[in-house]
């Protein structure tokens, strides 16, 4: 327990060291390297044979160096370490990364919306810029863009995706942020069992939505030739579901690891920062999604 | 339940030895770290500075390769922007936050030595590069596409993961800082209390937080478009290579007032420091701060007038940075104005901060001149551009660095530094950064393009004083080193309060400083 403060202000704890920086550190070193040299080498732009092993052992020991982080971080919650000062601090923390997380995602929709109401109407010849279309003649602006500016040397895809299973998915991902809610709920009323199977009920309907967006990927590939190579549809298509999609992957794996924990008795009613900061990702993802839905699929 | 040893109390000494600063959580060790690692990234981005000035020195003077003069501008650009200007700011930041606000430590301390401690590793690999097959970056560091993608060397797949781990520091110290400043202050340190360096670093963290992921955003296109074909910035696929430069700037102007808001906040504090009078229109000082942040958001495009943008977004983007000539403007005035009617005395760290404010006015005029749109058709891309961004990163972001080294060094190591061999270092880099950087105004006039490794003859006179100015301040900076290094060992002994008017909580602290500082907060008067 804290050694006695006399003072009224519980102490900030401060660990002494920790080795688990510099393991994170080195980690992501071996992650970029690993991941360059993997990257180089599949795209062809250069024969790399060490990047896949040291991108193997940067994997492991990221999940490793996570797992061990996390658990030592909720095991000095328990042990009462942390003051109600720190523990704003960790929700502080928690705040701003969100913030990040979703500036990063304002560069893809960002990106989306310069090329659709801006760049392709110029090469099409409208707006303020249209003597641009002067280079690509013939091109039309369409949206999905099925026949690119120079489609000799960049094929379009021949089908743009409907909207049904990302309808579907729009449905699974609300009810999962639903579900989540309600598992909320039953954490502060201290009703353990009912917290329990809400919580795995979000999580199924997780993996069922992971699922249908493999799916969704088999079959652009399949049967639209809609691809990463096939022009700015297929672009903006994948980097925006691809990376959502990675955030659900990353969102899924924390409520699998809050499920464990609460298997374990975590948590009280008035004090579940860890739950709580999960809650706040998984609902971050699902906002993503429902203007990705909008801005992607529909318009 | 305990798992935990008993250390939740840190009033342990540090670990012994080397592996002290290896697995340390205190912030003052991080913000020593993280201030030698800009200094040593300083001299090697000085040094490919070095070999850019020389192969200019003389026109049809071949020193290295066009090739790899190429990878020294870059190379050059990309170590002085993200390895010693942003960690230095960092650094200081780390050392000084927790004592100006009465914290025991940052907020969350081994984030923060994570922060650190990827910086090595990112620049390894960014250095490494140089040596790969096809050589380093050598597409300038704005790395716009399709220079880096289509027509880019291998290596450019290592500089995109560098930067990736770069970013991803630079967010998790941002949130740490802005924590820190948000969740840890003294009871009694309210917001318009703070002192301003704290104040223009918790916008720069903001700052940092909101434009950082956008630059991962856009190097992940990158990435993609140069390992799985996509378009984005392929305008046979539909991109466009403008988007890139949208996204980059939108990331890009920010980032240079990452690299100047928390210089504001230092001579804010040295000003009145050896005026003996508070800092005149405080309140202004802090509003203007988060309006230059504001601003800096919607000017982006200021650096694309003739990329063939629509007439009114030139328009806009003229209007909207010409506006933030105001609130920085304010801050000129409060700095002249508190300077007037006080007892000044000019030891070092008033020096660079007074060389600060003249010198940083004049990069901020040229700024002025580019924001002009019509001008601008006559300036973009030549050395007027490069003479514009050195007056406000060097005799600005540095000499504010250099300024807060010299003001907080006896607090630090608790030796006064040898205030003779800093003056000498003060002049040598005064001169030093005029005679470089003042004559490639006129070079930029008469036409000169930036990045080019050779030049017609009449460009001769004025790129030879400018080579002999870079090459005297670059001297200048193992001056520096010197001094640093012989202060660390030793020199008279500092007291709590080495400058007659400071003012600030780390005074009343002992130099040097105790491992562990204001473990009870301090009582804000
Ligand atoms: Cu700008």
């Amino acid at each position: 327990m804290a050694s006695s403060t006399h003072d009224k202000t519980p102490a900030y704890y401060v660990p002494e060291s920790s080795r688990l920086p510099i393991a994170m550190a080195f980690t992501l070193f071996l992650l970029a390297w690993g991941g360059a040299g993997v990257l180089q080498n599949v795209s062809g732009i250069q024969q790399n044979s060490s990047g896949v092993w040291i991108l193997s052992v940067g994997l492991v020991m990221f999940a490793a160096t996570l797992t061990v982080w996390f658990t030592k971080a909720a095991r000095e919650h328990m042990a009462g370490l942390n003051s109600e000062q720190l523990q704003e601090s960790y929700r502080q923390c928690m705040k701003w990364f969100i913030v990040s997380e979703a500036m990063f995602f304002a560069a893809f929709f960002g990106g989306l919306f310069y090329v659709r109401a801006f760049e392709l109407p110029w090469m099409a010849g409208e707006g303020a810029k249209a003597a641009t279309g002067m280079l690509y003649e013939g091109f039309e602006y369409t949206w999905p863009l099925l026949t690119n500016p120079v489609p000799e040397a960049v094929p379009g895809p021949q089908e743009a995706m409907h909207w049904t299973i990302p309808l579907i998915n729009t449905t699974l991902l609300i009810t999962s942020s639903v579900t989540l809610t309600f598992a909320h709920h039953a954490l502060r009323k201290e009703h353990r069992a009912s917290l329990k199977n809400w919580l795995l009920a979000t999580i199924v309907l997780a993996v069922v939505f992971l699922g249908f967006q493999a799916y969704e990927y088999y079959e652009a590939y399949a049967h639209l030739g809609l691809t990463l190579d096939s022009g700015i549809y297929g672009s903006t298509f994948f980097i925006l579901t691809g990376f959502h999609g990675v955030h659900v992957i990353m969102g899924t794996i924390i409520l699998i690891a809050l499920y464990f924990r609460v298997l374990k008795g975590h948590f009280t009613g008035p004090d579940h920062f860890g739950f709580e900061a999960g809650a706040w990702y998984w609902h971050f993802v699902d906002v993503i999604w429902i203007l990705l839905f909008f801005v992607v699929y529909i318009f | 339940m305990t798992a935990i040893p008993h250390d939740d109390h840190a009033h342990h000494g540090p670990a012994t030895g080397l592996w002290r600063w290896v697995v340390t959580t205190n912030h003052k060790d991080i913000g020593a770290m993280y201030l030698w690692f800009s200094f040593a990234m300083f001299l090697l981005g000085g040094a490919f500075a070095m070999v850019i000035r020389a192969e200019l020195f003389q026109p049809g003077f071949s020193l290295v390769e066009p090739e790899f003069f190429n990878q020294m501008t870059t190379m050059h650009g990309l170590i002085m922007v993200f390895g010693a200007v942003m960690p230095a700011f960092v650094g200081l930041a780390n050392y000084m936050i927790p004592l100006m606000i009465g914290a025991p430590d940052m907020a969350l301390p081994r984030l923060n030595n994570l922060s650190f401690w990827i910086l090595p590793f990112a620049f390894l690999i960014l250095v490494s590069t140089l040596f790969m097959a096809g050589g380093g970056p050598n597409f300038g560091w704005t790395f716009y596409a399709p220079l880096s993608t289509t027509y880019g060397p291998p290596s450019t797949v290592f500089f995109i993961l560098a930067m990736h781990i770069m970013g991803a520091s630079s967010i998790m110290g941002a949130i740490n800082i802005i924590v820190t400043i948000w969740n840890m202050r003294a009871p009694g340190m309210t917001w318009m209390k703070m002192p301003l360096f704290v104040w223009t670093w918790l916008i720069t963290a903001f700052l940092l937080i909101m434009v950082m992921p956008v630059l991962a955003g856009l190097i992940t296109m990158m990435l993609l478009d140069i390992t799985a074909q996509t378009s984005f910035f392929n305008a046979a696929g539909g991109g466009s290579p403008l988007l890139f430069q949208h996204l980059f700037w939108f990331f890009g102007h920010p980032e240079v007032y990452i690299m100047i808001l928390p210089a504001f906040g230092i001579i804010s504090a040295i000003i009145p420091a050896f005026a003996r009078k508070p800092l005149f229109g405080y309140a202004s000082m802090v509003y203007a701060t988060a309006a230059i942040a504001i601003l800096s958001f919607f000017v982006w495009a200021h650096h694309m007038f003739t990329v063939g943008m629509p007439f009114a977004a030139q328009l806009f983007f003229m209007i909207s940075t010409m506006i933030i000539a105001v609130p920085t403007g304010v801050k000129v005035f409060n700095w002249v104005a508190t300077m007037i009617g006080g007892s000044m005395t000019f030891e070092v760290p008033m020096l660079f901060a007074i060389a600060f404010v003249v010198l940083f006015t004049i990069g901020g005029f040229s700024g002025l001149m580019l924001a002009i749109a019509p001008v601008d058709y006559q300036y973009h891309d030549t050395y007027f551009v490069v003479a514009h961004f050195h007056y406000v990163l060097v005799p600005g972001a540095v000499f504010s660095i250099m300024a807060g080294v010299y003001y907080w060094l006896p607090k630090w190591t608790g030796h006064m530094f040898h205030e003779g061999l800093a003056k000498v270092h003060f002049w040598m880099s005064f001169i030093g950064v005029n005679v470089a950087f003042f004559p490639q105004h006129f070079l930029g006039l008469a036409g000169m393009p930036r990045r080019i490794p050779d030049y017609p003859l009449q460009f001769a006179n004025f790129n030879m004083i400018s080579s002999m100015g870079a090459f005297l301040f670059g001297l200048s900076q193992l001056l520096f080193m010197f001094i640093v290094i012989k202060c660390v060992m030793g020199g008279k002994k500092a007291e709590a309060k080495p400058w007659e008017g400071a003012e600030g909580l780390e005074w009343d602290l002992p130099s040097p400083l105790p491992y562990h500082t204001f473990e009870t907060p301090p009582k804000i008067k």
